[in-house]
């Protein structure tokens, strides 16, 4: 689940629950169209509500910073539960400095 | 090394099917009484190898996967996932990091996390036959589980 907050140029997407091949689809629909219409200067992803993860939240993430970066802005990933860290780090995704 | 109890379960290679595939195996483990992250880390790499199976296999259409699962007198978990699919023409290559063949914004990092979350991964696959991939996981605090696993 994702909820979609938009606030001084800012959309803040809270994710919940598990996150899959199955769901990120969903998620990334949600997301990108609410990006493409209010064009932010920044998207925060909060993983702080999300109890699992496998690779397909990865992508997820991934797919955001090209979206975003495409439109001009910047991405940040934020509250990332301490269980999500392992495969964070081995996604290497820190190595953009969108991890907060 | 003794097998205490197995499992097996098959279901349609519908992405919806994933969340039931690793809860399923979660559920099964718990006997061995598995620290909460040793369950996460079995719960991300079955997760990554059914959604390989659901992606791949069975590009017409929807096939069967199977899982066969069971946990040795030494703690040892042994899951397989197997599929009757397409197959997996180079295995080496499908296993290098950020390899995709899938246009859906899969990272390529399937294999790569089966194999640090877990402490063995093999793959078997023969074209046109099918794909089996073996994880293993090691429950460390197994013995305090043995009884209830038996």
């Amino acid at each position: 689940m994702v909820d979609i907050n938009f606030q001084n140029g800012t959309v803040t997407a809270r994710l919940s629950g598990e996150i899959d091949h199955h769901i990120a689809p969903q998620l990334r629909g949600q997301i990108d169209a609410r990006c493409e219409s209010l064009r932010p200067a920044r998207l925060v992803l909060d993983f702080g509500r999300v109890g699992f993860m496998d690779s397909s939240g990865i992508g997820l993430v991934m797919g955001r910073y090209r979206m975003i970066s495409l439109l001009g802005g910047r991405l940040e990933v934020v509250n990332i539960p301490e269980n999500l860290r392992k495969i964070f780090v081995l996604s290497g995704l820190e190595k953009l400095g969108v991890m907060k | 090394m003794k097998t205490v109890n197995s499992m097996k379960l098959s279901f349609l290679s519908k992405s919806v099917n994933e969340s039931f595939a690793r809860a399923a195996v979660a559920a099964f483990l718990l006997p061995l009484d598995p620290t909460v992250a040793e369950l996460a880390d079995v719960k991300t790499a079955v997760s990554e190898a059914v959604t390989n199976a659901i992606v791949h296999a069975y590009p017409e259409g929807y096939g069967t996967v199977y899982i066969e699962a069971s946990l040795t007198d030494t703690g040892k978990a042994i899951i397989k996932i197997r599929d009757k699919g397409v197959g997996i023409p180079d295995i080496e290559r499908a296993m290098e990091p950020l390899y995709t063949t899938s246009s859906d914004e899969r990272a390529g990092l399937g294999f790569a996390v089966m194999q640090s979350f877990t402490d063995r991964v093999r793959v078997r696959s023969t074209v046109g036959k099918g794909t089996t991939v073996t994880l293993e996981k090691n429950i460390l605090r197994a013995s305090y589980g043995q009884k209830r696993a038996d």
